[in-house]
Formats: C-alpha cells, structure tokens, sequence
C-alpha cells in the first residue's frame, strides 16, 4: 500500500473507496488470502473446483499411466480439444442467459456436411463453403432466439426439436454415400491435424498475456491513484504476471519438446480470449450477466433484453458450425457420424464443469477451455489403459454429476451466506 | 428564495402532465382517468391505500407499462412511453419497489448498469470513482463496491438503486416506498436527498406509506383510490383529511378517534 491514508491539514485524504471509517477494509496480503477462502466457503466457488478437479484427475491417470503426461500425448489431447471446446465456448453464452442450445452437435455436424458437399462435391473455394456452413448456424441461432422471444417458447424444447431437425437435414445432405472425405494434401486437414506453431512463434504467445496484464494493471493503478481510488500496489501485479508468465513458458516449453502447440489450439484460445474480453470488457458482456441475472432488472435498465438473446443463440449455433468444421478438418471428413452421439452433451458438460452455472449470471469464458481440458483429459486417460468408450460415458456421466453438484451446492451456500 | 422558485415553476409548464390516463388489466382497471401534474423542483407525493394504483402509474411513467389510453405530457409536448430506455432518455429515473437489481453484479455494475462508460473497453476506474461519489452523497455504508448486490443489505441495496437513479442526471425521479426497508438515520438522509434533488431544481414523485414523511418533503400530496383520483392536498393538510381521502371514509374508527382524542384534549 502507498501512503495514501495520511490526512493533510486536517482533511481526510483517504481514497474515495477506504473513506468509510466505519467499514472494516483489507489491506494487507493475509487479509486478502482471507478474503478468499471466505468468498470460497461461502459459495462463491468461481474455477475452483475444476482447477481442484484438473489436477486429482491428472494425478490419478499419470500414476495409472505415465504415459499420460508426456509431451507426446498432451499435444494430441490439445488437437482433440479444440473443436469441442469451440461448441463448448458457444454454450456458455447461452447458459449465462440460464438458456440451453441442446443442438450444438447436430449444429456442428449439419455444418461439416455442407462444408464437405459444397466444397469437395459442388466445388465451391474453401472460404466460401466455410462462410455458408457459419451463415446457416447464424440463421438457426435466429430462429431459436425468435422462438424464445417472440413466442416464449422454452429453449430445451425448441433446441430439442432443432436437435432431430438438423440431424435430418445433415442426413439428407450427405445422402446414400454418407460420408465425404477431404482431400488429404489440402490445407483445411493440415491445419487440423499436422499444423503446429512454430517455437518462436508459440513462446512468443506465451508471452504476451503476462505484457498485456502488466500493461492494462500499470495502467488501471495510474488511473485509481490518479481518481482518488485505493490501487492493490504494483507488487501484487507484478506477483501475477511473472506467475501467469511462468506458467504459459514452462508449458509451451514442455510441448515443444514433442511436436509443440497446435494450430487448432491456438485458435480455439484466440476464441475464448476475445469471448473473455467480450464478456468482462463491454457494455455488451454486462448486459449478458445482467440478463442472465434479472432479465427484468436488465429491461428496465434499458437493456434490449431480446437482442442480447439473439446474441447468445447466434452465438452459440456458430461457433457450433465453426466446431463442426475444425472437427471435420480434424478427422479428414465430413460424415453421417459428426456430431453425433458424445458431441453434444461433451460440449455443455464441459462448460458447466468449468463452471458456468447452469442457473444462469454466473460464469466465464475460461470455463469452455478448463471444462473441455478436463473432458478430454477422461476420455485420453481412458483410452491409454485401454478402457472402452462404454467406460469413457460413465465416467464422463459421473463428473459432470458432480460438476452439477457442486454448482447447486454452491448456490445453496450463496443462498445461506445472504449471496444468492 | 424557495417562493419565487415556486412562484417561477408555477408559471411555466409544468415539466410532467397526465390527462385522463387509465389503465386495464384484462377486466380489472387499475387506473380511471387519472390527472397528474409535476413542476420543476417540486415534491409530489403519491399516496393511497395498497391497490389504489400508485405502482401502476410509476410503471405506466417508467415506461414498464403501456397507458390503455390518455395522454401524457413531457414539457408540454405529447409523448409516449413504450419501453423503459424511452423513459430514461425524456429524463424519467424511477426506483422501483423491488429495486431491480442484478444480484449477481457488483454495485458498480447495478449503478451503471444499460448506461456504461466506454462500450467497448468499459472505463472501470471512472464507474467506481462515479460510483462512490454517487454513493457518500446518500452516506452510504458499502464495505465493497466490488461486492456482488446479493451481499448486501436491505437498506444498502436500497440505496444503490436510488444512487442508480441519480446517475442519469434525470430531470424527474420517481421512488416507489424509498424509505421502507430503512433505518431511521439513512431514512433522514434520503429525505435530506429529495430535499436537494429539489433544489437543483428537479421535478420528485414518490410514494410512501409514512405520513411524516410525506408532510416533511411533499409540497403537494395527490391522493388516489380505487384508481382514481381522489383529492390534493397541501402538506399542511390534517391527518384527518388525508387519511379520509386515501380510505374514502371520513366516518371510520380512524377518524372517530382522531376526534375523541381532539374533544379530551379541547
């Protein structure tokens, strides 16, 4: 803390936010470790209980399987990750409203069929067979939207019925032959399965979230000191960037000393970086959280309640479509079987094990990626001890029980803490 | 000084008028033809029985409620109020009963929530600084702005939904029952607001239940019953007048031993 309590000729220069004598402040590194086992205790878990999560599954498949933790393995288990993950990033806009897109699979499979058809069968460039796989995700995001707001139909019950309808017409597209394959030598299936950044390049990424951190914290505490307002000091700052930094270095270190970090990856973080500073950065994301919080509240605020559910489901069904086509890329083709069977409820259990409520006006960005490292994480470990996907669901079934668990847990505490 | 302010405001336009404004609800009608006037610096408190429609005629102003016909007029010229941001952008802040706030955002994010600075990098600096200077004006007793609403008090919360209210720089606020989730020193500083909110020369309605404190602020008291107007009065105006008005009886236990009590004492 800088000196900026003290009182000059008698007259209380105390920052605009400590003024209040009456009112109990935390100041120093403990008071602040407190403060955060007591909002943990009261409920307000945040990623928590995935980080917890991360590492108890983590530890358990190493010591199962060594093999687990190799560099070799973990940049296959990024590749897997990021297509789910691009769908899951699209459920967490529409759990933050407390709505549901229970289609994303069939979204995400309807639109690696019309990439494949228009671009291998109808011979459309890539670009624009990608373009109109997203179009027709945006046009379903606005049905689902209208349906909700204009006719107050539930979103698990127009989802549901989208859920049959997209795989009907995904069927229809691919017709008799069922599946397209992508041509091997084209760059759409390198990128999904071969394309890894270079060394350079990915320490390069690895550093700039600690400078753009340091950076905006620099300049926020200018600006707090500069308004009048208590600033947590630059030795905090500076704490958690050489954390952060540290961090992203030793990871990207250690995959680099296999292939390194996909493409795909790296564009699926892009994703949920943007999808974070939307969220937490713009009058746009706290509308979201209003809306997702008290709709009515939000209305009366000025808030236009229906473009932010417009929002959210176009949202959703597109990064839905963007996922199918990663995963299209990823396995070289466009089938009857994409987006089927696990896709779908992978995508939302990842996001609500990264903790997004499923109650809506809680949640992050950051959960799609915690939430899809720990579904693939299940699904690789299983894999390596030879474990059949008829494990994998039960296992993957049971951990998102528990991610239900904790989140109703959680709210019941807020609830009993006065924080509901 | 307040007289020729008044004198003043009397004779301009009034800033708000209502003409024969109703309200149905299916078959219920829960306004009839109600008149309503507000100047400029004036306190005009709305009171009435529980059903008499006074939260309905501040939704019909907040713009939550569509009039089922009458006019309404804003300095003079017609308007309508279809949507609440129509409300907000003629000068129209309400604080509603129910307080409308997110519980899941921070008292920052409530106090500035549809009105954030900097869409597209949100100035959070100058919010929270905005914020507590909004906020020590009221003396309010807020540990954390930062904290979600949910962990606040009845009384706190109350006042970041009036300290919401006065973010917008409005030209009339509207607060439905201010007072009745406050303790008596934060009561006095809200009335010690509206006191100062009139000063700056703003038009105030508002409702409450509390007799004392609808004579220590208003300059006017419209009494409505049944959804309708029934009478107002001046703030000097017995408890025996208002209270008749607002039950529509002047022969009721009430009244009776208002004048028991005045005969022991004569």
């Amino acid at each position: 803390m800088k000196e900026n309590n003290m009182n000059v000729g008698g007259v209380s220069t105390a920052p605009l936010d400590k003024a209040d004598s009456r009112v109990k402040h935390s100041v120093s590194l403990r008071d602040q470790v407190l403060e955060f086992l007591n909002r943990i205790k009261s409920g307000d878990l945040g990623s928590f209980p995935v980080i917890v999560g991360l590492v108890l599954i983590w530890g358990v498949f190493t010591f199962l399987n060594p093999v687990f933790v190799s560099p070799n393995n973990l940049v296959n288990l990024l590749f897997d990750s990021a297509t789910v993950g691009l769908i899951a990033l699209g459920v967490v806009f529409v759990l933050l409203l407390g709505e549901i897109d229970l289609s994303i699979g069939s979204m995400s499979g309807v639109s690696s069929a019309i990439f494949g058809v228009m671009w291998v069968k109808s011979g459309f460039s890539v670009p624009v067979s990608i373009a109109a796989s997203i179009f027709f995700g945006l046009c379903i995001g606005l049905i689902y939207s209208n349906l909700r707001t204009r006719l107050g139909m539930p979103s698990f019950v127009s989802t549901l019925a989208g859920l049959l309808a997209l795989l009907g017409f995904q069927l229809f597209l691919l017709g008799s032959t069922g599946s397209i394959n992508l041509p091997y030598g084209s760059e759409i299936v390198a990128f999904g399965q071969l394309a890894i950044m270079a060394p350079e390049v990915s320490y390069t990424l690895a550093v700039l979230p600690g400078a753009y951190i340091f950076w905006m914290g620099l300049r926020t505490h200018r600006k707090r000191l500069a308004t009048n307002l208590s600033s947590n000091g630059l030795g905090n700052l500076v704490i958690k960037v050489v954390a952060i930094t540290v961090l992203l270095l030793a990871c990207v270190y250690y995959l680099n000393l296999s292939r390194g970090v996909p493409w795909m990856f790296g564009v699926f973080v892009a994703f949920v970086v943007a999808a974070d500073y939307a969220l937490t950065k713009t009058k746009w994301g706290r509308a979201m959280f209003a809306v997702g919080g008290n709709a009515e509240a939000a209305r009366r605020a000025g808030i236009n309640v229906k473009q932010i559910y417009m929002s959210a489901f176009v949202l959703c069904s597109t990064l839905a479509a963007l996922g199918g086509i990663l995963a299209a890329s990823r396995l070289a083709s466009a089938s009857q079987q994409a987006g089927t069977g696990d896709v779908n409820l992978n995508a939302i259990a990842a996001a609500v094990i990264g903790g997004t409520s499923l109650f809506g006006g809680r949640g992050s960005a950051w959960s799609a990626l915690l939430g899809v490292i720990v579904i693939q994480s299940i699904s690789n470990g299983l894999t390596l001890l030879n474990m059949s996907s008829a494990h994998r669901y039960m296992i993957t079934g049971a951990v998102l029980a528990i991610a239900v668990i904790i989140d109703s847990l959680a709210r019941k505490s807020r609830a009993s803490h006065g924080k509901a | 000084m307040t007289e020729v302010n008044q004198m003043t405001a009397r004779t301009a336009l009034p800033l708000l008028e209502l003409r024969k404004v109703s309200k149905h609800f299916g078959a219920v009608s829960a306004l009839t033809d109600i008149d309503l006037e507000v100047n400029a610096g004036e306190v005009v408190a709305l009171v009435g029985d529980n059903g008499a429609g006074k939260s309905t005629l501040i939704k019909i102003l907040a713009g939550a409620h569509a009039p089922s016909s009458g006019e309404i007029f804003f300095n003079g010229e017609s308007v309508s109020i279809d949507n609440p941001s129509d409300a907000i952008s003629l000068g129209i802040a309400t604080v509603f009963q129910d307080l409308a706030l997110c519980e899941n955002l921070d008292v920052v994010a409530n106090i500035f929530m549809g009105h954030e600075l900097n869409k597209w990098h949100l100035d959070e600096t100058a919010m929270e600084a905005r914020s507590w200077v909004l906020l020590n004006e009221l003396a309010a007793r807020i540990p954390s702005v930062r904290e979600p609403v949910a962990s606040l008090s009845g009384g706190q919360r109350q006042t970041v939904a009036i300290a919401r209210s006065l973010l917008t720089e409005p030209k009339i606020i509207m607060l439905d029952e201010p007072t009745a989730a406050l303790g008596v020193a934060q009561t006095a500083e809200v009335l010690n607001l509206v006191d100062r909110v009139k000063q700056k020369g703003l038009g105030v309605i508002i409702i409450s239940h509390n007799m004392e404190d609808v004579r220590a602020i208003a300059d006017r008291i419209v009494v409505l019953r049944l959804g309708k107007n029934n009478g107002v009065f001046a703030p000097s105006a017995s408890n025996e007048e208002l209270v008749g008005a607002i039950t529509g009886a002047t022969d009721n236990s009430v009244s009776r031993r208002a004048q028991r009590i005045a005969e022991q004492i004569g």
